[in-house]
């Protein structure tokens, strides 16, 4: 004979409305996005497939047209704002998929605050980013890029909280364009790469006319690009300050946007 | 404090979007005693699943009020989620999630701790004979294996009531039968009560002890499946066959086509619950 399973509701705690505090509902939400990315490795490497083409073709091709002032040291800290770029732009999709599943809506009934649900899949981020980065590092290590040890972890920090924000916007666009896939992927690309190209994360702007160097000094991410030059070369000055400044700002823009729209349903 | 699971009087809910007024749920008033299994009947486009929604916390009513368990659904939404389990249209859990990551996940979710949650998940698993499912992803799973694990999903925390959303829809009539085998078991272990809509009227005429019947956003009947029909049979002055549920739900509701009324539109940006 078989027993009944105990499913008693757990205890309250107190007078919290919530069965979790904030932190652990944080925390359970960023490991239940960790878990697949964990699972499967091999979507983490194959993520850099696309930004390794680019080292491998840009990189002899600027060595060239500069007369050998942009190379690895210069384009590699570039590319790694490229993968946080594309990734955590990609990682509303997700979000999206599972509300089309079902599951996005199970998650709004469970006793969990709206905000902890989009601040744990955006914190997720940072683990798939940094191992990311980590990778193309080491692989560009043999051609002669050489990272000051100190400036790269600290570079590695900047690009997470950039990921954080920049994810917490696609989440954001996730649940703004509900079940719509096209007008996600046609936004995305639409700021993707302007954002992108007024970044100088591929060629600089120095040559560029007025109005682009105006728009690239307006673009947060060419601030994370310089701040990612100057502390892999081991420079901690106003470059690096203003990267992080810029990388926070999109990190609190974000957050905020994706937290209203999650609670906004 | 009220003891019932469920207590609405009134409730509404309107969509706006730009194509007109939606009037999804006009004045919905019901009363689901503890224990209860509730099936909720209604053609497409009625207000069913809008209803769900509303009590689920799912979305904010336009009008009246709603306790669930106890608590009232705009001003408690927290402890409402607390006290139920929700089983939507959709499948609950994440495709690319482990069976048994997503049943202890769960748990964690409405603060069962961490080695009990396990515990609980495996039990479950066993209950809903999920077992040998329990690394695999739900992706892999078929039709009928994802909606025990929604149901197992939607019981793992121990909720007083369980709302369950056209549970069987789309499945075989053998993953049916199981599925429903499996809910009056732990309705009958655990004494949830259930409020379950579905469009197989044979499956409220077998499992549920009271049939509500909602059209146009309001409950127009409310009954035990034998005393709708006796009702229907009595309209009829005995001639004919016994009439069936069927019979008493096209009688109610009418013959015509109800697709062109399916306009409650998803919750976009109107009035969610924190």
């Amino acid at each position: 004979m078989t027993t009944a399973t105990d499913l008693s509701t757990p205890a309250s705690r107190g007078a919290d409305r919530y069965p979790n505090g904030p932190l652990a509902d944080v925390w359970l939400v960023c490991l239940r996005e960790l878990r697949p990315v964990l699972r499967d490795p091999a979507s983490i490497v194959f993520g850099l497939v696309q930004p390794l083409v680019f080292v491998a073709l840009f990189v002899p091709l600027l060595d060239g047209m500069s007369g050998g002032a942009l190379d690895l040291q210069w384009f590699v800290p570039g590319v790694l704002v490229m993968v946080a770029l594309f990734s955590t732009a990609a990682t509303g999709s997700n979000l999206q998929f599972e509300m089309h599943t079902g599951a996005h809506e199970r998650t709004l009934v469970a006793p969990v605050r709206r905000w902890a649900l989009v601040v744990g899949r955006a914190l997720k981020e940072m683990v798939p980013l940094t191992v990311q980065a980590c990778v193309l590092v080491a692989v560009s290590l043999p051609f002669g890029f050489v990272p000051h040890l100190l400036g790269a972890v600290a570079g590695l920090g900047v690009l997470a909280v950039f990921g954080v924000g920049f994810g917490a916007l696609s989440y954001a666009l996730a649940l703004a364009v509900r079940e719509q896939d096209w007008l996600f992927w046609t936004i995305q690309q639409a700021v993707v790469f302007p954002l992108m190209i007024l970044s100088g994360m591929l060629l600089p702007l120095d040559e560029g006319p007025g109005w682009m160097q105006a728009l690239g000094a307006a673009n947060p991410l060419s601030h994370v690009v310089d701040a990612q030059r100057a502390l892999f070369s081991g420079v901690f000055d106003g470059d690096a300050v203003r990267g992080l400044l810029a990388a926070s700002a999109v990190a609190v823009v974000g957050l905020a946007v994706a937290v209203r729209a999650m609670r906004r349903g | 404090m009220n003891t019932r699971a469920i207590d609405a009087r009134g409730l509404a809910r309107t969509f706006t979007p730009r194509t007109g007024e939606v009037r999804a749920v006009r004045g919905l008033d019901l009363t689901v005693e503890d224990g209860e299994l509730v099936a909720f009947l209604g053609p497409n486009g009625a207000g069913k699943s809008t209803s769900m929604r509303l009590l689920t916390t799912l979305l904010e009513p336009t009008g009246g009020t709603a306790t669930v368990c106890g608590h009232d659904i705009r001003t408690a939404s927290a402890a409402v989620r607390r006290s139920i389990g929700y089983v939507g249209q959709g499948a609950s859990a994440g495709h690319h999630q482990r069976v048994r990551d997503e049943l202890v996940v769960q748990a964690r979710f409405h603060g069962v701790p961490r080695r009990e949650a396990a515990d609980r998940a495996e039990r479950l698993l066993a209950d809903f004979a999920l077992e040998g499912c329990a690394g695999r992803t739900v992706s892999t799973l078929s039709g009928g294996q994802r909606r025990r694990l929604d149901v197992a999903m939607g019981m793992v925390h121990g909720p007083r009531l369980l709302f369950l959303d056209e549970p069987s829809t789309g499945l075989d009539p053998q993953s049916r039968a199981d599925l429903w085998q499996h809910v009056l078991r732990m309705r009958r272990e655990h004494g949830t009560t259930v409020f379950a809509s579905t469009h197989y009227l044979e499956e409220a005429d077998v499992f549920a002890e009271r049939v509500l019947v909602m059209d146009h956003g309001r409950v127009i009947a409310d009954d035990t499946p034998a005393g709708l029909k006796a009702g229907l049979a009595g309209e009829n002055g005995g001639s004919g066959p016994p009439p069936t549920l069927d019979d008493v739900f096209l009688h109610l509701t009418g013959r015509s086509l109800r697709e062109s009324t399916v306009a409650a539109p998803e919750p976009t940006t109107e009035g969610t619950l924190p």
